[in-house]
């Protein structure tokens, strides 16, 4: 079965790109389908969609939006990119993905392109959509039965669980090295906590940037991209599997946004390519101050960040200001604190603008046991987060969960 | 009724808005109580980066910051409004038709708001003139 993506687009095939969105979308078995509209089609559709873009091609994408509403055109997902600064282009995106979304089940995805996209920065993105579609079933399940593992090889940190009777039995991670070895430091102890052995496992779900190479090498029952996994992971683990929920998980190269309906992903932004809004920002923080990450979320707690703006775009303008204002003095508490939220701004000015935050909203991912991060994403979304026990083995809970239902 | 009315510092509109026992929601209003009563110094319009970020619940980063820091002033009041009018086709000297992808949003946030708005184009002649105000009266009077 191939998979329908519609692509709602302007602009890919005067950037060089129309080809790289092709290869994503063949490389996870599906196929890039343009819905069909007639020219005497197009204005009616932008009348009824009520934004009437200059440009003639965003109308286009208008008629092709409403096709796939009216369920005139048959697909199974919907990819809408623009050019990356196009202010027309980006105010079409977003709104045509709210309308997708209020008129549609489908799962969709936004994307501003610039001409240096490759396949591979689309891969994650396409691959969700696919298995969004293709696994329905397997996503809706809520519990995990037998004994499985879970292996999440991310950026930063590589993380095992094992899972028995939908119970955390064992658990470990590691700063990421080599991916095997890594994986297997954690799985031993993680089995080892547990008190159960490697024979005894009856399924491995990998996922995260190493899921390929681990699951060859474990012989993994599911192989599966993060933002479907990490979404099951954090509604089991913050209990709410039912309803709508938004799903924050900043990590230490890259962001994740994720609204989902009954754990199910229907939108998804994925970013980070500045490491000023990521964990890794916060990691060169507390080095410069001489602290452990760890005791960073506590610090800065105590700290007020008005005291000590810290609003740059970009990590290393970020350190200048970090060094800047412990030049003049400021109380550590104040510049950890401002730091953490400078990375909060950062993730709601250039990332939950592509989504519509629905409550609860759950904060996962190694950077929520940062306290002081979690307090400033409440103070920018208006309500504190949720953060789930475990929050950091999301990955690996929603590998096992999931590998669980291949049995 | 409130009234949204578009271009949003209209002073003709807002006075037939007024002049029809409404109340309209304007630049003006939204621009003096900023030069007013906030005690902040960033003429001429007072218009913050709070404000600017502010209009991200409108337009994502991408978007210009000037098209966020109007709708910034321009959303809450189209949020607020029962009812709008808008004139079509303005020339320059009317009104703040400065920016066009504000101008669309405008009236895009309008017909998502669901609320009656009447559309009518800017008067050519006396005759034009008459009519445009004949038709707002009937507007606003049909309000409920």
């Amino acid at each position: 079965m191939t998979i329908k993506i519609a692509q709602l687009s302007c602009g890919t095939e005067y950037s060089s790109v129309q080809y790289e969105i092709d290869k994503a979308a063949r490389s996870v078995g599906a196929k890039i389908v343009y819905p069909d509209v007639s020219a005497s089609e197009i204005d009616e559709a932008v009348r009824r969609f009520g934004f009437t873009p200059r440009s003639n091609q965003l109308k286009l994408m208008i008629a092709r939006a409403v096709r796939l509403a009216d369920g005139k055109y048959d697909a199974d997902a919907v990819f809408i990119t623009t050019c990356f600064r196009c202010a027309e282009g980006a105010l079409v995106r977003n709104e045509l993905r709210r309308f997708i979304q209020e008129n549609t089940r489908l799962p969709v995805v936004t994307y501003s392109f610039t001409e240096r996209l490759k396949a591979s920065q689309l891969l994650t993105r396409m691959e969700a959509l696919v298995t969004i579609v293709t696994r329905k079933e397997l996503l809706a399940r809520e519990r995990q039965t037998g004994i499985t593992v879970g292996l999440d090889s991310g950026s930063s940190t590589t993380k095992a669980v094992v899972m028995e009777n939908n119970k955390i039995i064992g658990k470990d991670w590691t700063p990421s090295g080599d991916v095997v070895k890594s994986a297997t430091t954690v799985l031993e102890n993680a089995l080892k906590m547990a008190g159960v052995e490697m024979k005894q496992v009856e399924a491995i779900g990998t996922t995260g940037y190493g899921r390929f190479t681990l699951g060859e090498h474990f012989g993994a029952k599911l192989v599966q991209e993060e933002l479907t996994v990490n979404s099951k992971g954090a509604v089991w683990l913050a209990d709410r599997q039912r309803g709508e929920a938004t799903i924050i998980d900043i990590g230490g190269m890259d962001n994740k946004a994720i609204t989902v309906r009954d754990g199910v992903p229907d939108n998804f932004t994925m970013g980070g390519i500045c490491a000023g809004a990521s964990g890794r920002f916060l990691e060169m923080t507390s080095r410069r101050l001489k602290i452990e990450v760890t005791e960073l979320g506590k610090l800065a707690d105590q700290g007020n960040w008005r005291n000590a703006k810290m609003n740059s775009y970009c990590s290393v303008f970020g350190i200048q200001d970090l060094v800047t204002t412990l030049g003049e003095g400021k109380r550590f508490e104040d510049v950890a604190a401002a730091a953490c939220h400078s990375v909060a701004e950062q993730v709601y000015e250039q990332q939950l603008q592509e989504i519509d935050v629905r409550r609860p909203i759950i904060q996962v991912g190694g950077t929520s046991l940062i306290s002081g991060l979690v307090t400033a994403v409440g103070e920018v979304l208006g309500e504190r987060p949720i953060v789930p026990p475990d929050s950091q083995y999301i990955g690996a809970v929603g590998g096992a969960l999931l590998s669980s239902g291949m049995l | 009724m409130k009234i949204f009315i578009d271009p949003p510092n209209s002073l003709v509109l807002f006075d037939l808005v007024e002049r029809f026992g409404h109340e309209p929601l304007s630049a003006m209003a939204a621009i003096q109580e900023r030069v007013d009563n906030i005690e902040i110094d960033m003429p001429p319009m007072n218009v913050t980066l709070d404000d600017v970020v502010k209009g991200l619940k409108y337009a994502g980063v991408e978007v210009p910051s000037g098209v966020r820091g109007r709708l910034a002033v321009w959303g809450p009041m189209i949020e607020e409004a029962e009812a709008a009018i808008v004139m079509d086709e303005c020339p320059y000297s009317f009104g703040c038709v400065g920016c066009e992808r504000s101008n669309l949003m405008v009236k895009y946030l309008l017909k998502r708001r669901g609320i009656p708005v009447l559309h009518v184009d800017y008067p050519e002649d006396d005759a034009q003139a008459t009519d445009l105000v004949a038709r707002i009266k009937e507007f606003l009077e049909g309000l409920q």
